[in-house]
């Protein structure tokens, strides 16, 4: 933990993570101490097995599909970009957070959020699961609430 | 060249005299010059002064983080009945088995546990509420104040310079004694005098190499100590749990024949006194390990024995799985709860991290060892109840008297990967909560078509 990773994070990809994600400082260092602990063979990058160590991923019984998520199109490992960019959609929405740039959504927006549940579904990625299933969950459901993570600080 | 040498040699001579006479001999007799408690006063109040001074710091300078020692992100305690509720109650039952939105929950959960989980947490050391001035807990430390600098390097020097080789003579002494003195009553026949000097050696030699590493050790509830022909159980921590027990009882002990130093003591350990020591290929044999066991237990006046039933190290924050092994011998279990005082010294022994050597020399160079030692009553297993049953209900109450989390996971999953019956488990859950929607919607269904 902290300070003996074998890389150290730099404050400028501290900056670009925290403009991309949204995460808060301390919030990053804590999850890059979390990726590197899960990052047992110390090359900076997490791989499948990285995440079935986790025990209690493991008895999930979306674990597989939650991994997926991870890693992008054909690749088997995640580095803390990807990692970050994952967790990011579980970010909690702000009251006050106001979009600077209204063309690009923020990765914890309701419809990513909603995307992010979609894809566990949707394996070979074509984007096609039942319309009228999702078109309930999107009238109904407190996505904002129930698809987010809360730090304590 | 001449003039130095003698010098040299006189404080060696009087290094020894100070360590046998103030230290070795008191210790051995359990008595105590009272330096030690002084010691761990000064450095509790300096310890509280810095926790102070810290928090100061964090309020000046915003950017220091603040460490969380109970998790990083809030977690809702539900089960998953509960949480499977809140999520359709936004939609009529009626619908059907599955809701397509029940993913959400296991999404959420999964995520929280690659962001922090219960298990994987318990194979490294605790996160301290606030930094103790050892350079080796300093996570997020941002410079804060001269006088806590000052303090840490005074405290460099004391522990490296001062106490670390007071340490590592008395250990010497300790260890040499244990291997000579348990030979010398090898040699003695089977008879009373035999068992109370091996008693006798036992005991010194754990007293002064527990002065070795500045452990202070207060026994609670000692009439519950653990008798002759019991089993003694309780939570693993260290290797220092041995000597740690060791100091107030003889025991029994239980475990794999090393190489190298361990073996020497071991060997000559078992001459004086009945351990159970085990060679690899036997371990795995468990009918062969509990059957010599059991034999040793059924002689109602041999020592009592002493198991870990983890069955590896755990970093002292929560119990984890007992393993049943021990619960089929037979016998009264008296558990037995450690718990390390984690602000003067971490005694967790992370194996995957570090060997045993540099294991000890991080303890001897660490502030002290303070630890609580509570001893339970004894307890049998009960009708109707089987090995399991029984290591759990003893697990529970170990870990409610050291104010440990209890844990049904198993401490093996440090190096294993969990078991398929577990995920079964969760999916059987799951399966239970659409069953019983169902079944509500069924009987609301009925009860409309009778009207």
């Amino acid at each position: 933990m902290g300070s003996r990773a074998s890389r150290l994070l730099r404050e400028e990809e501290i900056e670009e993570i925290k403009k991309e994600t949204g995460f808060s400082h301390s919030q990053i260092t804590r999850l890059y101490s979390r990726f590197t602990s899960l990052d047992k063979g110390e090359n900076g990058t997490l791989s499948r097995e990285d995440f079935q160590r986790i025990p209690e991923l493991a008895i999930n019984p979306l674990g597989d599909r939650i991994i997926n998520a991870f890693f992008p199109e054909g690749e088997d490992q995640v580095n803390f970009r990807g990692f970050m960019r994952t967790l990011a959609h579980f970010r909690p929405i702000e009251d006050n957070e106001k979009n600077k740039n209204p063309a690009t959504e923020p990765l914890n927006s309701r419809t990513n959020k909603l995307l992010f549940a979609f894809r566990l579904y949707d394996l070979d990625r074509d984007d096609k699961i039942s319309r009228d299933e999702l078109l309930q969950v999107l009238e109904k459901v407190d996505v904002e609430q129930k698809m987010s993570i809360r730090f304590l600080h | 060249m001449e003039d130095l040498w003698t010098v040299a040699v006189a404080v060696f001579q009087l290094w020894i005299f100070v360590v046998v006479f103030f230290i070795t001999l008191p210790a051995m007799f359990g008595l105590s010059l009272g330096v030690t408690s002084v010691y761990i006063q000064i450095l509790v109040k300096l310890l509280e002064w810095a926790t102070i001074r810290i928090q100061r710091g964090r309020e000046e300078q915003p950017s220091v983080p603040a460490p969380l020692p109970n998790g990083i992100i809030e977690r809702a305690e539900g089960s998953m009945e509960e949480e499977m509720e809140q999520l359709r109650r936004s939609r009529s039952l009626e619908g059907g088995e599955f809701a397509l939105s029940d993913a959400l929950y296991f999404c959420k959960k999964g995520l929280e546990s690659i962001v922090d989980d219960q298990v994987t947490q318990r194979f490294s050391s605790e996160e301290l509420a606030s930094w103790n001035l050892l350079t080796r807990t300093n996570q997020n430390f941002r410079y804060i104040s001269l006088r806590l600098t000052i303090f840490w390097g005074i405290g460099v020097f004391v522990r490296y310079c001062v106490l670390f080789p007071l340490r590592i003579t008395l250990a010497i002494i300790g260890l040499s004694w244990l291997v000579i003195g348990t030979t010398l009553v090898g040699f003695l026949p089977e008879n009373s005098v035999k068992y109370w000097l091996s008693e006798v050696v036992h005991l010194t030699c754990y007293r002064i190499c527990a002065r070795a590493l500045s452990a202070t050790i207060r026994y609670h509830n000692k009439e519950n100590r653990p008798q002759k022909g019991g089993i003694c159980v309780a939570n693993h921590t260290t290797p220092i749990d041995v000597v740690i027990l060791a100091n107030d009882g003889c025991y029994a002990m239980v475990g794999q024949i090393h190489g190298g130093l361990m073996g020497v003591i071991q060997r000559s350990m078992v001459r004086s006194c009945p351990h159970v020591w085990f060679e690899r290929s036997e371990m795995k044999d468990r009918h062969a390990v509990t059957s010599r066991l059991r034999a040793h237990v059924a002689a109602k006046t041999k020592l009592p024995i002493l198991i870990f039933p983890e069955g590896t190290c755990i970093n002292n924050t929560s119990v984890m799985m007992f393993k049943k092994g021990s619960f089929e011998i037979g016998g009264t279990i008296h558990p037995v709860a450690i718990k390390y005082d984690p602000r003067l010294g971490d005694a967790f022994w992370n194996s995957s991290k570090y060997n045993m050597v540099s294991y000890l020399l991080r303890t001897m160079t660490s502030w002290a060892i303070v630890v609580n030692v509570w001893y339970l009553p004894p307890m049998t297993i009960q009708d109707g109840e089987d090995a399991v049953q029984f290591a759990n209900r003893v697990k529970s109450a170990v870990a409610c008297r050291g104010g440990l989390l209890d844990l049904a996971w198993d401490g093996s999953l440090k190096r294993g990967k969990v078991k398929d019956a577990y995920k079964e488990e969760q999916q059987k859950m799951y399966s239970r909560v659409i069953v019983r929607q169902n079944s509500i919607s069924a009987t609301h269904t009925r009860r409309d078509d009778q009207s």
